[in-house]
């Protein structure tokens, strides 16, 4: 009798809705335990990020004019289909993904994950994802009349402020907690109407794969959602020197990684939203780990509606007043 | 074979210095296009200007000023308000004026209706006609018809000096069916215009007339193997005449890469011909805007788009260049 062989997912991108290789054709290997080779994940390349942000450029519009209720019940919807994944999504966070040894890349070596994420720490994880993307989904019909305002003028005229998608974000994620994280980067910016590029998290990026998975099962159009996995190193300075990307979300990062992303900023004025530990919870994490500045991401301002206002714009209107 | 031929153009490695040389004579070959219902002179204004100097801070950005595209292309009716634009005394450019007539896009007018669209066209100042041809007359097996209309359209052309104005005939590649069609229809335009005004090196009076691919008005529009075949039949009469007879595909190229890749068509199928007088540009004449247009209009803007990247190293926001 023959032995059943296991047919293994092939990890890819996600990018306008389809579920491309990286243009250079390259994969990192990942390895589990045992030292077996668990997944080659795809190594995407400067030329994926700008098909991804062309992409996401061409969906941003339609997205934004969708009504609020539609956005908050495709977001919903994202929830419902992460929750069918629940034990897909809590494996992935607890396989003790390593980079092979042959891996070339000095940065792969230092990004493996120190300690093993137990199973009830996954399915926290996992529970507390899901939660925060209910959370965002209600907020999607809610957030203009909170950031919005009506501005008292000397006139016969009402003067409203209304906020406004500010266009393509990225969403760069951090080494830890890589799903929960990953929610909370990008589900701000898609509330008001960005469409937006996710970066993984390098050190385990197969949350992130499964993510594109619930795109394609939630309405969510094409290129609204862009899912990229491979090294920071290599994509980072190109995000920030992109002049069509109009933010940057980002956590966790190293020290360097933030002033990178700030730095490319300045020329094209794109707003750079990094989420960092306050600053008694960064002695300690800096005695932790020098390496990065570490963010809970379970904590309660991941909750915030102004983490959307980091992805708007304000406009302004006046309207002549009756009598 | 055609396509497969076509297909194999596609497939050069083509390094960075040779690639910004191939988008700065891709920006030169521009025929910049606007042929809307909704055209104003205030947009017609503005592709002018955008014509003239496709990017207005190319010294500050590239370090070099950025050739002029090769012409407008606009209908008859905003032919004057490019003569404002471009001509003295308000500008001495070297980008020419293009209007469609004959009855754009779909040719159905009477023949004497359409030579009076033409006659009006080049007494408005229009340097360069591009006339479409009655495909259904041609697809009804009238080809007689086809040679009659093209000759009396380069008829029109002909200015109260005695010059002619270029003529470009559209074949509609889209609308001919079969790459035999497209074939037949090029022989029978060549020899059409040739009849009337021979062109090419031979003229003194420096007459040009091309074969267009396509109005724009119908999918599809220029293709790579189309405009192969198209090439095929300019190559021929070159060989068999020693005149040269200019290319425009027109529609549907919206790249940068789709435009080097049509470059790199022209040089592997023209080059070998090592057209005397042309050293300049090693004996290829269809690898100058006197003999090879894009009809276009995207196209501009993602030639900036990758001149830009290649010069900064950083890809570039729609915004950043002006609409043509």
């Amino acid at each position: 009798m023959t032995t059943r062989l296991d047919i293994a997912k092939t990890y890819k991108l996600f990018i306008n809705g389809a579920f491309p290789r990286s243009e250079s054709g390259r994969t990192l290997p990942f390895m589990n335990a045992r030292g077996e080779v668990l997944a080659h994940v795809s190594h995407a390349s400067r030329k994926d990020l700008r098909d991804a942000v062309e992409a996401a450029r061409a969906a941003q519009t339609k997205w934004a004019n969708a009504t609020a209720y539609n956005r908050g019940q495709i977001l919903y919807r994202m929830a419902e289909m992460m929750e069918g994944k629940r034990d897909e999504l809590a494996i992935a966070l607890t396989e003790p993904m390593q980079r092979s040894a042959n891996s070339t890349s000095k940065a792969a070596a230092k990004s493996k994950p120190s300690s093993k994420v137990t199973p009830a720490a996954a399915k926290f994880e996992v529970a507390a994802a899901i939660d925060r993307m209910v959370h965002y989904a209600g907020w999607c019909d809610k957030y203009a009349q909170v950031l919005g305002c009506n501005n008292p003028v000397s006139g016969p005229f009402y003067n409203f402020t209304s906020p406004e998608a500010s266009g393509v974000a990225v969403c760069v994620c951090p080494d830890t907690s890589p799903l929960l994280a990953l929610v909370s980067l990008m589900a701000p910016a898609l509330v008001p109407g960005n469409s937006i590029i996710v970066v993984a998290s390098e050190a385990n990026p197969l949350p992130g794969v499964i993510m594109g998975e619930v795109c394609t099962t939630s309405d969510v159009p094409a290129g609204v959602i862009n899912i990229l996995t491979g090294q920071r190193a290599e994509l980072l300075s190109h995000i920030s020197g992109h002049r069509d990307i109009d933010a940057i979300h980002a956590g966790g990062l190293t020290p360097a990684e933030n002033t990178l992303l700030r730095e490319g900023a300045a020329e094209n004025l794109k707003r750079v939203t990094i989420r960092e530990a306050k600053l008694e919870a960064k002695k300690s994490a800096r005695q932790a780990s020098a390496n990065t500045t570490s963010f809970d991401w379970t904590d309660a301002t991941c909750n915030s509606p102004w983490w959307i206002e980091s992805f708007v714009d304000f406009k302004t209107m006046w309207h002549p007043a009756a009598s | 074979m055609a396509t497969e031929r076509a297909a194999s153009f596609t497939k050069r490695s083509i390094k960075d210095a040779s690639k910004r040389e191939l988008l700065l004579t891709a920006l030169s070959m521009l025929d910049l296009t606007t042929l809307e219902g909704k055209d104003s002179p205030e947009k017609v204004r503005g592709l002018c200007a955008k014509a003239m100097r496709p990017y207005e801070r190319d010294e500050r950005v590239l370090g070099q000023r950025l050739p002029s595209v090769g012409a407008v292309c606009v209908y008859p009716n905003l032919i004057p308000t490019c003569v404002e634009m471009l001509r003295p005394p308000a500008a001495e450019s070297s980008v020419k004026i293009a209007a469609v007539a004959t009855g754009f896009p779909s040719g159905q007018f009477p023949l004497d209706v359409r030579l009076e669209d033409v006659r009006q066209a080049v007494a408005m100042g229009a340097d360069e006609i591009d006339m479409v041809i009655s495909r259904g007359l041609f697809l009804a097996g009238q080809h007689d018809k086809l040679w009659e209309e093209v000759r009396e359209t380069k008829k029109a052309c002909k200015r109260a000096d005695g010059s002619y104005a270029h003529l470009k005939v559209i074949l509609e590649t889209g609308e001919l069916e079969t790459f035999d069609n497209v074939r037949l229809a090029s022989d029978i335009s060549i020899r059409a215009m040739h009849e009337v005004c021979p062109s090419g090196p031979a003229d003194a009076h420096g007459n040009i007339d091309f074969i267009k691919t396509s109005t724009g008005k119908v999918q599809p529009a220029a293709t790579m193997p189309v405009t192969l075949v198209m090439l095929e039949a300019i190559r021929d009469w070159y060989l068999e005449t020693g005149h040269v007879v200019g290319m425009k595909p027109a529609g549907g190229i919206r790249t940068a890469k789709q435009a080097v890749h049509y470059l790199v068509m022209v040089h592997e199928v023209m080059g070998p011909l090592n057209v005397p007088g042309f050293a300049e540009v090693a004996g290829n004449p269809w690898m100058t805007n006197n003999y090879f247009r894009f009809g276009a209009s995207t196209l501009c803007n993602d030639i900036l788009r990758q001149l830009v990247k290649l010069k900064t190293g950083k890809y570039v926001a729609g915004y950043d260049f002006a609409e043509a």
